[in-house]
C-alpha cells in the first residue's frame, strides 16, 4: 500500500473544499445546530430534574455520537464525490488498490471529523460548560471506538452504493437514526426491550456510552467492557473491508464499475 | 515481449456472448485499431485490458503482467482516455492532473503536469474547471491525463470523436510522435476511417464480438474486395458473413 496514492484521494478533497462553502459548511454546520439543541435540552433538564448531570452525561454523549456520525459521513462523502463525478472509470482503471482508495477515504474522515469535533468540543465548552475534563484518559478509547465504528458504517455504506448504484445514497443517509436506538447514546442498555439488548451488544458504541455514563455518575465500570467494544469495532472495520472488497470483486466481474449508471448488469 | 497481449479473451453476460476468442498483440512503437461496429465488443475488450471487466476466459498482461492478478503493477504502464470517462467536471485542470499524477505514481509531478499542459496546448484552462470547458478541450484533458505516466500501453477509445478536424490532426500527430520515440504501444478506436489508415500500423475488425479481419489498413480493403477502409467497415458491419471469421468458427451471439 503506498501512501502517496492514498494522499490523492485526501488531496482531491482538499482541492473540492477548497473555495465550497457547500462542502465546508456541514463539516461543523449541522453538529453545531445538534449542539445548540442538545445543549438547551439538557439545561433544561438539569434545571427540572436537579442531582442527575444531564449535561455532562447527555450532551457530552450528543457530541461522542455526532463525532461518530461525521466520521461516517466523511468516509461516504468522499466516496460519493466519486459517484458524483462518474469518476469510478478513472479511479478504478489505474493503479490505485481497493485499501489505498479506502485508506484516502479514512484518512479524508480523520480530517473532516476533527473539524467538527473542535466546533463541538469549543460550543459545549463555552457556551453550554461540558466539563471534558471529567472523562478523564477515557476520552481517548471513547474517541478510538467511535472513529474505528464510524469508519466501519461509512465503508460498509460505500459498499451499498457501489453494489446497487446511486438510488442506494438514501440507504446511507439514515444509518446513524437506525443505529442510535441500540447504541445507547441518550440512555443506558437495561432500558431496551429483553430483545434489542443482545443487538445493542453487538454495537462497539453501546460500549462507549455505557462507560461515559458510570463515569459520569461515579459508579465502578470495568475496563474490558471498553476493550470488547474496541475489539468490536476493529472486527467491524475488517468485516466493512471485506465486504467492500467483495462487492468491488462483484462489479468487476459483472461490468458494473464500466456502465455503473445503469446500477445492475443482467 | 509484447507491450500488450489479450489471449483467448471470452466475456458472457449471463448467456450473451460478448467477446468471443478474441487475441491479439501490440508491440512497442505500434499503434493497433480495433475497429468494428456499436456493440461489436470494443470497449468490452478495452475494459477487460483495464482490469475492470473480468474476463469469463482467457487473459490480458501488459508488459508480461498479468492484469487481473498483478492489477497495481500493470496498470501502472498503463493509462487510457475515453470520451465516456471525462475528469471531474468540478477540479479545475491543473488540480485534476495533480491527483491523477499522484495516483499513477509520477515523479517530479509539477514538471510533469506542467510538461503535458503545454503539450496539450491547455496553459490558458490551467485554472479553469474540466466542467466548463468543451467537449474537445475535455478531450484534450484526458489525453493529458494519458501521457501523465508515460504509459507503456495507451489506449484511446474514440480520442478525436469531439474534437475539430485541426485539433484532431494535431492530436494525431502527438499520439504518432509518442509511438515514433517507441516509448509504448496504442490500441486506438475509431469510427473515422480516414483517421485509422493515416494513424494506424495494423487493424483488427470485431464483429459479435470476435475478430473478423486483421491487417494493414491500406492494404485491407483491397484483399476484401473492397476500395475504402470505410467500405469495408460498412460491409463488415451489415454482412459479417460474407467476410467469414479467420478461422471459420460460427459468429458469437445468445448462448
Amino acid at each position: 500500500m503506498r501512501w502517496s496514492r492514498m494522499l490523492a484521494v485526501v488531496e482531491r478533497q482538499l482541492y473540492l473544499m477548497r473555495g465550497s462553502p457547500a462542502r465546508v459548511v456541514p463539516l461543523f454546520g449541522f453538529v453545531v445546530i445538534d449542539i445548540v439543541l442538545w445543549g438547551f435540552i439538557t439545561r433544561y433538564l438539569d434545571m427540572v430534574s436537579p442531582g442527575i448531570n444531564f449535561l455532562t452525561s447527555l450532551l457530552g454523549a450528543v457530541v461522542l455520537w455526532d463525532f461518530c456520525v461525521r466520521v461516517l459521513h466523511g468516509v461516504t462523502m468522499t466516496f460519493f464525490e466519486d459517484v458524483w463525478s462518474r469518476n469510478f472509470l478513472n479511479i478504478f482503471a489505474s493503479p490505485l488498490s481497493v485499501g489505498e482508495y479506502l485508506g484516502g477515504q479514512v484518512v479524508s474522515s480523520m480530517l473532516t471529523s476533527a473539524v467538527g469535533l473542535v466546533a463541538m468540543v469549543l460550543l459545549a465548552t463555552l457556551v453550554f460548560g461540558v466539563p471534558f475534563g471529567a472523562y478523564g484518559a477515557m476520552v481517548i478509547p471513547f474517541l478510538l471506538v467511535l472513529f474505528l465504528f464510524g469508519i466501519a458504517m461509512g465503508i460498509i455504506g460505500a459498499a451499498c452504493v457501489l453494489r446497487w448504484g446511486p438510488a442506494a445514497e438514501w440507504f446511507v443517509w439514515p444509518i446513524p437514526a437506525v443505529i442510535a436506538p441500540f447504541a445507547g447514546v441518550f440512555y443506558p442498555v437495561a432500558t431496551l426491550p429483553a430483545w434489542m439488548q443482545p443487538i445493542a451488544r453487538a454495537m462497539p458504541p453501546a460500549y462507549v456510552f455505557e462507560a461515559l455514563r458510570a463515569i459520569v455518575l461515579g459508579r465502578p465500570f470495568r475496563g474490558t467492557s471498553l476493550l470488547i467494544g474496541t475489539a468490536l469495532a476493529v472486527a467491524y472495520v475488517a468485516a466493512a473491508g471485506w465486504i467492500f472488497t467483495r462487492v468491488h470483486r462483484h462489479a468487476v466481474r459483472t461490468g458494473l464499475i464500466a456502465r455503473y449508471s445503469a446500477e445492475t448488469i443482467t | 515481449m509484447p507491450v500488450l497481449a489479450a489471449s483467448n479473451l471470452r466475456k458472457l453476460y449471463g448467456m450473451t456472448v460478448a467477446v468471443e476468442d478474441v487475441s491479439f498483440a501490440i508491440e512497442a512503437g505500434e499503434t493497433v485499431g480495433l475497429l468494428g461496429p456499436n456493440g461489436a465488443g470494443k470497449t468490452t475488450t478495452i475494459n477487460m485490458i483495464l482490469g475492470v471487466l473480468e474476463p469469463t476466459a482467457g487473459s490480458v498482461t501488459i508488459e508480461g503482467l498479468d492484469v487481473m492478478r498483478q492489477r497495481r503493477a500493470a496498470l501502472q504502464l498503463t493509462n487510457f482516455a475515453a470520451v465516456y470517462a471525462p475528469l471531474p467536471g468540478n477540479l479545475t485542470v491543473v488540480q485534476n492532473l495533480m491527483v491523477f499524477a499522484r495516483v499513477y505514481g509520477v515523479r517530479n509531478r509539477q514538471a510533469r503536469v506542467s510538461a503535458v499542459i503545454d503539450e496539450f496546448d491547455l496553459g490558458r484552462f490551467r485554472d479553469v474547471k474540466c466542467g466548463v470547458l468543451s467537449s474537445g478541450e475535455q478531450t484534450r484533458v484526458s489525453l493529458a491525463k494519458a501521457m501523465l505516466n508515460e504509459p507503456r500501453l495507451l489506449l484511446l477509445d474514440e480520442p478525436t470523436a469531439s474534437l475539430d478536424p485541426s485539433t484532431a490532426r494535431d492530436i494525431r500527430a502527438r499520439i504518432r510522435l509518442f509511438t515514433e520515440r517507441g516509448q509504448g504501444g496504442v490500441l486506438w478506436t475509431s469510427h473515422n476511417m480516414l483517421e485509422v489508415e493515416q494513424v494506424c500500423d495494423r487493424v483488427l475488425f470485431l464483429s459479435h464480438g470476435r475478430i473478423l479481419l486483421e491487417g494493414d489498413p491500406k492494404s485491407l480493403p483491397a484483399q476484401h474486395g473492397k476500395a475504402t477502409l470505410e467500405e469495408l467497415f460498412i460491409a463488415v458491419a451489415r454482412e459479417p458473413l460474407s467476410l467469414g471469421t479467420s478461422d471459420g468458427a460460427p459468429s458469437p451471439g445468445t448462448l
